[in-house]
């Protein structure tokens, strides 16, 4: 068993043109921890995130993911790593996006078993054998049958959730996944990864649910213009830093949710 | 107008707009292949590969497809390839569609949102299936239209091969007209056969797509 954390970035930058999205982030996650990205938008919370799978490159430091290094060949400057090494990290690590990506022409049940037979190698059968077990996990057993187009945003995003849990995962990545639904379809969803962080999971979720953050974070970190300005438990982030840019930004929260 | 002409030649005419609709079929195939073959490369990161593409689609696109015939008819055999005039046309006909096909494909492509590979990404897909199970079932159903379309010019052009020496419809009526000097009669059926073979096309095509969209 590897003892390396389970992410780690050390001095992660990057730049698209002139834009210092990322500026030297220094950011560890141990295994069942939990990590909540907070920030104003355009901060660099979905990039951050985009580079743990290499979905978006990194120009400088390293991004090691239970002591892997993530997209560059080791010791070898910044060499791109071959794709069959990619993808062998990225199976271990399960993403879940604001759009839930849900592919259209494939029900639930095909979207959750697709991945089963062209990356983990199933037979068809016992893909669909487990395909459903897992919408079952998220309760949608009944949907199975049913195309992205007639489920609800909170249904897609659970399928979506369902798909990635499917392949087994080490670390699940959350890309503002409530961000899309409408508020009252919200809850469905943080119940679903309520139990998952329970099981232990190790995740990072960006997020603008600050209830979420609140209860069921480890950490907190909060970006602003590329590089982490608060970090650490809930409580802390949440109501004893002094960081004054943190501050503002919490404001905003209180001002919209005091009727 | 006699009508005795008309129905003497008209088997004759069907026989022969068969020999249309089959060599342009097979040339829409062969022209979804090459068309997606081109798309890749036009998409590719790797440059030479992606110049070719735009070569391909400047070259088939932006000289007339009587001239492609003419080009390939005279020209194979000048170097030394014999060809059947049948396997001339066809080949021609996919050439030349595979350049709009490619340009559809192109354009489906860019209307598919890009998270739809980015999750197959993040779950670990090789590329090959990426485009084949995500990517393509997705373009082919946005441009369905298009290809139906496509399909029909397709149909039409056949008309020229003509000149290299195939019996399809527009040669056997040019036969016909001759020997009976009733040419309007006899272009009047041609017409007539074509209309109803691309209102069939329309009509398949209208099917697929109320299909495809069902799913």
């Amino acid at each position: 068993m590897n003892d390396a954390p389970m992410i780690e970035m050390r001095g992660v930058s990057k730049s698209f043109g002139t834009l210092r999205v990322l500026d030297g982030i220094d950011l560890t996650v141990d295994r069942s921890e939990v990590v909540c990205l907070i920030g104003p938008s355009g901060s660099g919370k979905s990039t951050l995130l985009r580079c743990i799978n290499f979905l978006e490159s990194y120009d400088t430091g390293e991004v090691r993911v239970e002591g892997r290094l993530v997209g560059y060949v080791e010791g070898n400057g910044r060499r791109r790593m071959p794709d069959r090494a990619l993808r062998e990290i990225r199976r271990g690590i399960g993403m879940v996006f604001q759009h839930f990506n849900l592919w259209p022409h494939m029900t639930a049940l095909g979207n959750v078993a697709e991945p089963l037979i062209r990356v983990r190698g199933l037979a068809a059968a016992e893909a669909g054998l487990r395909a459903r077990a897992m919408l079952g996990r998220v309760g949608l057993a009944d949907k199975e049958g049913e195309y992205p187009a007639r489920l609800s945003g909170g249904q897609q995003q659970r399928v979506a959730i369902a798909r990635s849990l499917a392949m087994e995962p080490r670390l699940m990545l959350f890309d503002e996944p409530t961000s899309a639904l409408d508020p009252e379809l919200v809850g469905e969803v943080l119940q679903v990864m309520r139990d998952l962080a329970t099981e232990g999971m190790t995740m990072m979720v960006v997020t603008h649910e600050m209830g979420f953050a609140a209860n069921v974070a480890d950490r907190i970190a909060f970006l602003d213009r590329g590089r982490i300005i608060a970090y650490g438990p809930p409580r802390h982030v949440l109501h004893e830093s002094t960081e004054p840019r943190l501050r503002q930004f919490l404001q905003t929260y209180h001002e919209r949710n005091n009727f | 107008m006699k009508l005795q002409v008309t129905l003497d030649a008209f088997p004759y005419l069907l026989e022969a707009a068969g020999t249309t609709l089959w060599i342009s079929l097979l040339g829409i195939a062969l022209g979804q292949v090459i068309g997606a073959a081109v798309c890749l490369c036009r998409v590719s990161p790797l440059r030479p590969l992606a110049r070719f593409g735009a070569v391909y689609v400047s070259f088939f696109r932006g000289v007339p497809l009587l001239v492609q015939l003419l080009l390939v008819y005279y020209f194979l055999p000048y170097v030394g390839i014999d060809v059947p005039p049948l396997v001339a046309a066809i080949g021609s006909l996919g050439l030349a569609s595979g350049a709009y096909v490619c340009e559809i494909f192109r354009g489906a492509l860019t209307a598919v949102p890009k998270g739809q590979a980015e999750a197959a990404q993040s779950l670990g897909f090789p590329p090959a299936a990426i485009w084949r199970r995500i990517l393509l079932p997705q373009m082919l159903r946005i441009s369905l239209p298009a290809l139906v379309n496509e399909l029909i010019l397709l149909l039409k052009a056949s008309s020229l091969i003509s000149v290299v020496g195939v019996t399809e419809l527009t040669r056997s009526s040019h036969t016909f007209a001759a020997s009976t000097y009733h040419p309007l009669e006899i272009y009047l059926t041609a017409a007539f056969i074509y209309l109803l073979m691309n209102l069939c096309l329309a009509a398949a095509g209208a099917m697929a797509e109320r299909r495809l969209a069902a799913g």
